[in-house]
């Protein structure tokens, strides 16, 4: 009988989710490296035991931690991540030139086939790549050649938190920089383009500027690489040219700013947002948590809320704070900056909290295992 | 002997409790200590000091017999208390909550 393994990365622990194919029942386990944030974890698709950990302190720096065993026993491996030559400058937030430095590790997405091979997304952005299971880090460093020095920070930090591997070839990646856009390489990172046509973002100078928007999350089926999703700052987008052009889909939502984005595991049209009321007000609107789905890969918007808190509800979903798994029916999983894991086993017509009290949730994670 | 005392979430990823004895060889300096120390413990490397400039990071602290010696030079003797293991090093987070 399949399990589902729920990996959550929060501003003080990682915790881990474990349920059989019902998903009535939870088995919570953590808190693992207690006291430190745990941006995210992720496990190999090409071998589910081995699981990724990115941990960081304001104190101590980033570590990256490694499981063998589905998350039962870690090791710390390599944790150096330097630039390759002088990076120069990005901008600040007030546009004046800022010098590139190393924050820590937003996400870590493993190879589609190799366990060993793990890409790194960073603050200050930046793409970095281990072929020797996250001992030693190489930077990919041709992403910053692509205007780099007109990136900036968002709220959250200038970093690359989203990476998407194209199933169908292997030397494409997608990644998405807050505040600096969608890039595309199709060589494996020996050189990028910008993706981010149709976008148009107020408060760059240039609405439509090639690069400078505030991608926040997208996402892709794997049937249909070519089709991409997109939660940018305001705006829901979709790309079925694989980011080439963007168009909008915000549609009926009742605001179209928001953090992540997914994808239904067997329906490629069927995508989920978290709508937030708006840059300035980071939670939902009117108090009430609802997850807006559309069967029609955009544009037609319906809000799912039976098992939500529908008063009184002010948190937030961050950016790498969903996912789905693959049974039949599909489940999906979000977590709150309020220590909220809710799921769903119905593809979001219903939901429950799985655990209600984790430090705030940064990310989460969905491994299906036979 | 030195005696090193680690902050709570170094130990932790260390895998030791309590206090680290090392045997420093040569003058006992605190880059000798950090030397000895990471290369027992690989995983502390980055944590203390920055990889790179080997620069104490920013909200490490390091005190000893009272004394704040977080910005003396690396290269500075330790106090005798220290190289002779009567006192502790202490490595320290900087108060700044979290």
């Amino acid at each position: 009988m399949s399990t589902v393994r729920v990996l959550v990365g929060t501003r003080k622990g990682a915790f881990v989710l474990r349920a059989d194919a019902k998903r009535a029942r939870w088995d919570v386990s953590g808190p693992y490296f207690g006291g430190w944030e745990i941006y995210h974890l992720k496990g190999s698709p090409a071998d589910p035991q081995r699981l990724y950990a990115s941990q960081s302190s304001g104190w101590f720096g980033q570590q990256i931690q490694r499981s063998n065993d589905g998350g039962q026993t870690w090791e710390p491996v390599g944790n150096q991540f330097v630039y390759d030559g002088v990076p120069g400058t990005h901008q600040w937030y007030d546009g004046t030139p800022h010098p590139w430095e190393f924050k820590r590790v937003w996400h870590l997405e493993p190879s589609l086939t190799d366990p060993d091979t793990v890409y790194a997304g960073v603050e200050d952005a930046a793409l970095f790549h281990s072929s020797d299971g996250g001992q030693t880090w190489q930077e990919l460093p041709a992403l910053r050649n692509v205007k780099g020095h007109l990136w900036q920070p968002g709220a959250g930090g200038m970093c690359v938190h989203t990476i998407v591997l194209d199933p169908s070839k292997p030397e494409r990646i997608f990644i998405a920089i807050s505040a600096a856009g969608t890039f595309r390489t199709d060589d494996a990172g020996r050189s990028w383009r910008p993706m981010n046509r149709g976008l148009r973002s107020e408060g760059i100078p240039d609405p439509h500027a090639e690069v400078g928007h505030c991608v926040h999350r997208i996402a892709m089926h794997p049937s249909r690489p070519h089709v991409l999703f997109m939660q940018k700052h305001w705006d829901v987008m979709r790309s079925d040219d694989a980011g080439e052009s963007w168009h909008e889909v915000s549609g009926n939502l009742p605001t179209d700013f928001g953090f992540p984005i997914d994808v239904h595991a067997h329906e490629p049209d069927t995508i989920y947002v978290v709508p937030i009321t708006s840059d300035a007000e980071h939670y939902p609107p009117e108090g009430k948590l609802r997850v807006y789905r559309s069967r029609t890969g955009g544009n037609e918007w319906e809000a799912l809320t039976k098992g939500l808190p529908q008063r009184d509800c002010y948190v937030n979903v961050l950016r790498d704070a969903m996912g789905v798994d693959a049974l039949d029916p599909c489940g999906l999983y979000f977590g709150t900056t309020g220590g909220q894991v809710y799921g769903s086993a119905d593809a979001g017509d219903s939901w429950a909290a799985i655990v209600r009290d984790l430090p705030p949730v940064l990310s989460v994670e969905v491994q299906t295992l036979p | 002997m030195i005696r090193v005392v680690l902050p709570t979430h170094l130990r932790t990823l260390a895998r030791v409790d309590g206090e680290v004895q090392l045997d420093v060889e040569g003058p006992a300096t605190l880059r000798a200590v950090l030397d000895t120390l990471e290369a027992r413990y690989p995983m502390l490397r980055g944590a203390i000091r920055d990889h790179g400039t080997q620069r104490r990071r920013a909200f490490v602290r390091f005190f000893a017999c009272e004394q704040d010696l977080s910005h003396e030079s690396p290269d500075a003797s330790l106090p005798d208390a220290v190289a002779t293991g009567t006192e502790p090093l202490l490595i320290v987070g900087a108060m700044a909550g979290g």
